[in-house]
């Protein structure tokens, strides 16, 4: 309501004709939220220029208004594409709140959703699930994670197609009130905009995840442990690069879903060889390191590929 | 002669970014909204229909707003409310209720005088426009 109020006022007053750009920059607390992102997310590259543009995007936007030329509200329903674990999910959680403090949504929730929450099990049960669905996202941001299985080609008489139809209706017409996010694995997600050409071009921002490198891996290896009170010593780091090096060639590699379930296991190890002996007394600072030996361990070295890396 | 039930009835009626906003208000101390509509405007009665469920855990107005168009859309000519029910210990009960949309003719009330024993008088109040069947009451 607040920025409704804001906007009737800015209607009211005489149009302007010059705009100091740097104080509105200043006014919508545009780099704060941009440096955040920079901060807490590793790489990404494609996704922090989006943002960046729609923050711009919504800078001449305003002004524009304040000059009292016609503005548009823009599409700002998503699209993310990406390999497992490349950020898909935590991006979209984060796309909220950078959606309200520009000023979009105005309540900046997540409503996360897969298509059990959205599809019914018998004739008449899908539209007022979908629409409860809708209705509680609305003012903020409804991500649809794995949107692909809305839509089943195998069985014609499937209800994800009815699903899809009121999205597409809500998403058209109340674009004020609602920002759509689908995400997905890349090929399938091809598959099902293929199918469904009605998305593609009802939303603005398509956006593939790029896979990580080693040395942002490493990065978010550490960003991980430190958010969990741990830290690598010099060797275990050392260990841990060449840990990603050989799992990146193995299969079933997800990215930074792989990089947490490893670490996680390393904690177990950790915690294992910690108890191993019992009669001493431990320091916080043995309680928080991780050694090269609790790397080493994992089984991933034991692989044939390793094997060969190494030698 | 214009039903005054509720909240805001003496009040010209309210637009839509009025009743956005009584319904943010709403929303925003965490009551659940309902949408009812009637075409029997006796005071006592107050068993109006409901328009779907009561819609919890919304954060916006605009989900209610859009429900509401809707009802409007088929219901137009009878009365329809927005009431907002608090489920917190102790409250348990409507914290307000409002018309948002009336027929656009209000016939009013008879009131019926019956002589009873002693010279005593019962008094009941019936609206002209329920003497038509249900369903065809606001009708013209």
């Amino acid at each position: 309501m607040m920025e409704a109020a804001a906007r009737v006022d800015s209607m009211d007053t005489v149009p302007v004709d010059t705009i100091d750009l740097r104080r509105e920059f200043e006014d919508v607390e545009i780099a704060p939220v941009l440096a955040q992102l920079d901060r807490e997310l590793v790489g990404l590259a494609p996704v922090k220029t989006r943002i960046r543009e729609i923050a711009s995007l919504l800078l001449v936007e305003r002004i524009r208004q304040k000059m009292g030329l016609a503005t548009t509200f823009p599409t700002l329903h998503m699209s993310f594409t990406g390999n497992p674990g490349t950020g898909k999910t935590t991006v979209a959680l984060r796309m909220a709140g950078i959606l309200h403090r520009l000023g979009f949504v105005r309540r900046g929730h997540v409503i996360s959703v897969t298509r059990d929450d959205l599809v019914g099990q018998y004739i008449g049960h899908t539209a007022p699930k979908t629409k409860e669905v809708l209705k509680k996202a609305m003012g903020g941001v409804l991500f649809i994670d794995e949107a692909y299985y809305l839509y089943r080609p195998e069985n014609e008489r499937d209800y994800g197609q009815e699903a899809i139809e009121i999205l597409l209706q809500i998403m058209e017409q109340q674009r004020e009130d609602l920002v759509v996010i689908l995400a997905g694995y890349g090929d399938r997600m091809e598959k099902f905009f293929q199918s469904n050409p009605g998305f593609r071009s009802r939303i603005g921002h398509h956006i593939d995840f790029p896979d990580y490198s080693g040395g942002e891996l490493l990065t978010i290896a550490e960003l991980m442990l430190e958010g969990q009170n741990y830290r690598f010593t010099p060797e275990a780091r050392s260990a841990f690069e060449r840990y990603i090096a050989v799992r990146r060639t193995q299969p079933l590699f997800s990215n930074a879903r792989s990089i947490r379930n490893a670490l996680d296991r390393i904690r177990l190890r950790q915690a294992n060889r910690l108890v191993s002996r019992l009669d001493r007394v431990l320091t916080a600072a043995e309680v928080t390191a991780i050694e090269a030996t609790d790397v080493l361990a994992s089984r991933v070295f034991n692989r044939p590929e390793a094997a060969e890396m190494q030698s | 002669m214009r039903v005054t039930q509720g909240c805001f009835s003496f009040l010209p009626d309210l637009t839509d970014e009025q009743i956005t906003a009584q319904v943010q208000y709403c929303l925003e101390r965490g009551w659940a909204v309902n949408i009812e509509f009637t075409d029997d405007p006796h005071p006592r009665n107050t068993y109006w229909d409901m328009w779907g469920l009561p819609m919890f855990d919304l954060r916006d107005a605009a989900g209610i707003m859009r429900e509401l168009a809707e009802c409007r859309r088929i219901y137009g000519d009878r009365y329809i409310r927005i009431s907002g029910f608090d489920s917190t210990p102790g409250w348990e009960s409507v914290r307000i209720s409002f018309i948002v949309n009336r027929p656009e003719q209000e016939p009013g009330f008879r009131l019926n005088r019956q002589e009873t024993v002693g010279r005593n008088l019962r008094y009941a109040t019936e609206s002209y426009a329920a003497t038509r069947p249900e369903g065809e009451r606001y009708q013209p």
